[in-house]
C-alpha cells in the first residue's frame, strides 16, 4: 500500500468557541502525537480504524492506541452534537429506543447513568450490538469498535469536556447534552 | 476571607446520619471531611484558591460521601452474608475509599511558601536522610522532579503520581497510580508524596498543559513531610 498522508484534524462541523480547548488543544494534541508515533513506521499506511485495532492488540494496548482511539472518539463526538440539537429522535431509530429501553426518558436516564458512574476518565456510549441497542461505559480512550460494537451517539466524560462550565458537576453536564445531541447523525443498521 | 474547610464537613448526608447507620445501628465511624491545613488562598498563584476550594468541598467531599454511603451498603450486605452486593460493593469502595485516601495525603504534601521559617525563601528543598536518600537514588533533585513529572504526565486519563519509599528494597521509587487507585494498598508502596493528576487538579487555571501545573508544583510541596513519612517507613 502507498503510504498515505499524515492524518488531519478535521475541521469543527460548527464553530462554537467553548470548544476551542477541547478540539483546537485537546483533540490537536492527539492528533498530532498520534502522527508523530507512526511516522515513519507501517503504521502510517492504515486507516485510521485500522491502526486503532492494530494498537488495541487485544487488550494489551500499544502505546499510540490513547492517541489514535481518542481522535476517533472526539470526531465521533463532535458529531453527535449540533448547535441546533436536542429535541427527540424520529423514525426507526426511536422505535429502536422505545422497544430496547421502554421509553426515551428511560433511555436517557441508564445513558447518563453510564457517564455518570464511569469512575475517572472515560466516555458513554450507544452502540449497535448484535442488532440490538445498548449502553455502554469505556474508560480513557477505549472505543467499543475494539470489541466488535458500532458506536451511534457518544459523550466524552473526562474532566476536560465539562470543566471549564460545569466543573465537578457532571451530571449536570450530561443533562446539557440532551439539548445538543445531533439525533440526525446517528445511523441504525 | 478565611474559608474554613472545617464548614464543608457540614454538608453531605453522611454527616446528618453521623453516628447512626441507615439501619438505626450505631457506626461512628464514617469517614469525615479533614481540613486543610492552610486556606485556599495560601498555595497561589501556584494553586488558584477556586480550584482548592472546589476540589475539597466538591471533590474530595463526594469521596468521603460515596465511601460512606458504600460503607453503609456493606454493612447492610454483611448482616445477611449477601456476597454478591459485597463483590459488587468493591469497585465504589476501592474507588471513594481511595479518593479519600489520596486527597487526604495529596493536602499534606502541599505547603504554602510563607509557613517554611526560613523566611525569602520561596522554596524548601528535602534535608536530611530523605535528601541523601534521593541523591543517591536519582542523582540529584532535578533529575528526580524531571523524571517525577514524565511519570505523572504520562498519565493517561485520570490518577496520581508518587514520591514512595519500597519496603521491600528499602529504597525510593517514583509510582503512578490510575484513577484513585491508593498507593499502599494496591503496590504495598508507602506514599511520601502525592500529586493529583486529574484533570480537576488544574484544568480551570492550567487548562490542558499539565506539564506546566507540574513544573510550578513543586514551588508548593511539603518536603517536611515526606522526610517525616520517609523516617517512619524506613524506620519499620
Amino acid at each position: 500500500m502507498a503510504p498515505r498522508a499524515a492524518h488531519e484534524l478535521p475541521p469543527l462541523p460548527f464553530p462554537i468557541e467553548t470548544f476551542e480547548f477541547h478540539w483546537g488543544k485537546h483533540h490537536r494534541a492527539y492528533v498530532t502525537n498520534m502522527n508523530n508515533q507512526i511516522q515513519g513506521s507501517d503504521l502510517e499506511k492504515l486507516s485510521l480504524e485500522e491502526l486503532i485495532h492494530k494498537s488495541w492488540n487485544n487488550g494489551e494496548p500499544t502505546p499510540v492506541f490513547n492517541n489514535a482511539a481518542q481522535t476517533l472518539n472526539h470526531t465521533f463526538f463532535w458529531e453527535s452534537l449540533s448547535p441546533n440539537g436536542g429535541g427527540e429522535p424520529s423514525g426507526k431509530l426511536a422505535e429502536a429506543i422505545k422497544k430496547e429501553f421502554g421509553s426515551l426518558d428511560k433511555f436517557k436516564e441508564e445513558f447518563g447513568a453510564a457517564g455518570a458512574t464511569q469512575f475517572g476518565s472515560g466516555w458513554a456510549w450507544l452502540v449497535e450490538a448484535g442488532g440490538k441497542l445498548a449502553i455502554r461505559k469505556t474508560p480513557n480512550a477505549v472505543n467499543p469498535i475494539v470489541n466488535g460494537e458500532k458506536p451511534l451517539l457518544t459523550l466524552d466524560v473526562w474532566e476536560h469536556a465539562y470543566y471549564l462550565d460545569f466543573q465537578n458537576r457532571r451530571p449536570d453536564f450530561i443533562k446539557n447534552f440532551w439539548n445538543l445531541v445531533n439525533w440526525d447523525k446517528v445511523r441504525l443498521g | 476571607m478565611l474559608s474554613c474547610a472545617a464548614s464543608a464537613v457540614r454538608s453531605g448526608p453522611s454527616t446528618l446520619f453521623r453516628g447512626v447507620g441507615l439501619r438505626g445501628m450505631a457506626t461512628g465511624q464514617d469517614l469525615k471531611l479533614p481540613a486543610l491545613p492552610y486556606d485556599y488562598d495560601a498555595l497561589a498563584p501556584v494553586i488558584i484558591p477556586e480550584i482548592m476550594e472546589i476540589h475539597l468541598t466538591k471533590h474530595h467531599q463526594a469521596y468521603v460521601t460515596g465511601f460512606n454511603n458504600a460503607l453503609a451498603q456493606l454493612k447492610d450486605a454483611e448482616a445477611k452474608t449477601d456476597p454478591s452486593a459485597i463483590v459488587g460493593l468493591q469497585s465504589a469502595l476501592k474507588f471513594n475509599g481511595g479518593g479519600h485516601i489520596n486527597h487526604a495525603i495529596f493536602w499534606k504534601s502541599l505547603i504554602p511558601p510563607k509557613a517554611w521559617p526560613a523566611p525569602g525563601r520561596e522554596f524548601q528543598p528535602p534535608s536530611g536522610p530523605l535528601e541523601e536518600q534521593i541523591k543517591a537514588t536519582w542523582g540529584s533533585l532535578d533529575t528526580f522532579t524531571a523524571k517525577f513529572n514524565a511519570a505523572a504526565a504520562g498519565v493517561q486519563g485520570s490518577g496520581w503520581g508518587w514520591l514512595a519509599y519500597n519496603p521491600e528494597t528499602k529504597g525510593l521509587q517514583i509510582a503512578t497510580t490510575a484513577n484513585q487507585d491508593p498507593l499502599q494498598p494496591t503496590t504495598k508502596l508507602i506514599p511520601l508524596l502525592g500529586v493529583d493528576v486529574w484533570e480537576h487538579a488544574y484544568y480551570l487555571q492550567y487548562k490542558n498543559v499539565r506539564p506546566d501545573y507540574l513544573k510550578e508544583i513543586w514551588k508548593v510541596i511539603n518536603w517536611k513531610e515526606a522526610g517525616d513519612r520517609f523516617a517512619a517507613a524506613s524506620k519499620v
